[in-house]
């Protein structure tokens, strides 16, 4: 029986179990995030993600299985992984009725940071997440960005050393989205570690620096964002010609890639901009003309198909998620 | 910080956070505080005549302030019984708050972050007992206006003020418990409405004598029997002691159960949004 606490380990999970009812969400799953790094967990709905993060945070129990967060674990000592963490769930966690100062200065006053300090960190986290002018409206007159920002705005009230991010951008507009991913990679700078769950291959790709996917309640794949995206064949550019003569000579000049007579199409496997630029210099090179292109990069649903064999929503998965 | 002085600081942060709902939100007290008016004023001038004129001679001596002597005397009489009943339907309210609060995202949060375990609780329960003693004033103005009329001194108001603020304490623990145990809103709202029907099966409206033999010892023995005539004897004089003693015991001992009760449910709760 070891107890060490492996201090490069924010957080470590080992064949966590937990069902609801008859419904197995977690099934021997594992995970370990290094300190001071970002770690996705990624998978579709009803995948278990929030499950996972509802056990390492202290809010539901395992019913097998060992987490520990900074060291301590949940289940045994939750009070000491409470001092450690942040939490900002995919379900808005700030108080409707309240402002959005309100919020903050109830957090202040929850982790006792005393008026002034406490005053100090309000108005510099109303600042850093642009929600001053907005500071003494009720939250529930705030849209779906500036919850968001605030949600996690109250996260970090009492500097957590670990925050879990359970689906930080869904249903957040393309430009909420961004002003999100900047604000977390922020984060890290400071030292925290951030455990964030995500539908979205480009989010855990934007972000983390490793990423476990979630299938079925089990850890299907767990890498870099390169290990992972290595896996998945579906990243390709698909070059259009306008004549036949054009697709051959660019099918000879560019090896591997597949020819479409019919199409007048040849499809080049890797979409990277290296990738990209090499093939376009190749084509400037030998002359040849090409009508215009398409870029495929992989999405969750490529790493899905790739890691699972199954596409990521499958009918038996709707059928457990519908109430 | 000790885990004493935390519980308080918690517990004052959670009940300022509750105020604060209330001074938003005028129109739930003044709602709560409707109900025990219009029963006031339905059974003084609906029934007050007839009911007073049964009474004979059982309240203090009648005939002041309105023009009806019976209806003086059910007056007198049933005050007492008005303002538990109103520390009752107040209580009703902090089961569906509770209820209510549990279903927001904010109690999630609460519930990973490192803060005494009861607070959030304590800040509902001392919130509504502060309502119920703003409400109780309003209905004793209301009272005092139509024409109840009392010898009590400073000192036995004073105490009558303390023996509803610790009944209320009391039932407010029931009704939070009940609020946390109930899988709805919906049910919150049910549950504790034997509340508001006990006050009736008391000595609150009629004297228990002209009660038939059963419902006669319920009514000689159940908690709001012995609060009624504790504020009956401090208001009118009456005597008070065993009624007192009665009353304290029944309020402490339901604040604990119901206190231990809330606070393990609170603990043992699944997280309230869905997976």
């Amino acid at each position: 029986m070891t107890t060490t606490n492996r201090a490069a380990e924010a957080i470590s999970a080992r064949g966590v179990r937990k069902s609801f009812g008859k419904h197995l969400v977690l099934d021997d799953a594992s995970l370990a995030v290094a300190d001071g790094t970002i770690f996705a967990l990624l998978g579709p709905n009803g995948a278990g993600k929030t499950t996972m993060v509802r056990i390492a945070s202290t809010l539901i129990r395992a019913d097998a299985g060992e987490v520990r967060v900074g060291g301590h674990d949940v289940a045994a000592d939750p009070d000491a992984v409470r001092a450690l963490i942040g939490v900002t769930g995919q379900f808005s966690a700030v108080d409707n009725y309240l402002t959005g100062e309100e919020n903050l200065r109830l957090m202040a006053d929850l982790r006792h940071l005393g008026r002034r300090a406490g005053r100090a960190r309000i108005a510099e986290l109303l600042e850093r997440f642009d929600l001053t002018d907005a500071a003494r409206k009720p939250a529930s007159a705030y849209s779906g960005g500036m919850r968001r920002r605030l949600d996690l705005a109250m996260t970090l009230v009492g500097d957590p050393a670990v925050i879990f991010l359970d689906e930080p951008t869904t249903g957040l507009d393309p430009r909420s989205r961004r002003t999100m991913w900047q604000i977390i990679r922020e984060l890290v700078t400071d030292g925290v570690t951030i455990f964030l769950t995500t539908q979205y291959l480009e989010e855990a790709d934007q972000l983390a620096d490793r990423i476990a996917v979630l299938d079925h309640g089990r850890i299907v794949a767990e890498g870099t964002p390169a290990e992972l995206k290595s896996r998945v064949p579906g990243g390709h550019v698909t070059l259009h010609f306008a004549e036949p003569r054009a697709l051959r000579s660019a099918a000879g000049v560019l090896g591997g890639a597949t020819p479409d007579a019919d199409q007048l199409t040849l499809q080049v496997p890797g979409a990277s901009v290296a990738s990209l630029r090499r093939m376009l210099n190749s084509l400037g090179d030998s002359g040849i003309d090409v009508e215009h292109l398409s870029v495929h990069t992989p999405d969750l649903d490529d790493v899905f198909f790739a890691v699972t064999g199954h596409a990521t929503a499958d009918p038996a998965e709707q059928e457990a998620l519908a109430p | 910080m000790t885990s004493l002085t935390r519980t308080l600081a918690d517990s004052a942060t959670m009940l300022r956070r509750n105020l604060k709902y209330q001074l938003r939100y005028p129109s739930l007290t003044l709602m709560l505080a409707g109900l025990p008016i219009v029963f006031l004023l339905l059974f003084v001038y609906v029934f007050g005549g007839q009911l007073g004129a049964g009474l004979g001679g059982h309240g203090a001596a009648g005939g002041h302030g309105t023009a009806h002597p019976d209806r003086g005397a059910y007056l007198d009489y049933v005050v007492p019984g008005i303002l538990v009943m109103t520390v009752a339907s107040v209580a009703l309210g902090t089961a569906i708050s509770v209820a209510t609060d549990m279903t927001t995202g904010i109690i999630d949060r609460l519930r990973t972050m490192a803060i005494a375990r009861a607070a959030v609780l304590t800040g509902h329960v001392l919130g509504s007992v502060l309502q119920t003693l703003v409400i109780l004033v309003l209905v004793t103005g209301v009272s005092l206006a139509i024409g109840f009329r009392t010898s009590a001194s400073p000192l036995q108001w004073l105490a009558a003020a303390g023996a509803l603020a610790l009944f209320a304490f009391a039932l407010i623990w029931l009704s939070a418990a009940l609020g946390l145990a109930a899988r709805s809103v919906e049910t919150a709202s049910n549950t504790p409405m034997f509340l508001t029907l006990l006050p009736f099966l008391s000595s609150g409206f009629v004297p228990t004598a002209s009660m038939p033999a059963g419902l006669r010892q319920f009514a000689a023995y159940q908690p709001f029997t012995p609060v009624i005539q504790t504020i009956r004897g401090l208001l009118a004089g009456g005597p008070v002691g065993a009624h007192a003693v009665a009353a304290i015991a029944w309020s402490a001992g339901i604040a604990l159960v119901s206190y231990v009760w809330a606070v393990r449910l609170y603990n043992r709760r699944r997280a309230a949004t869905p997976n």
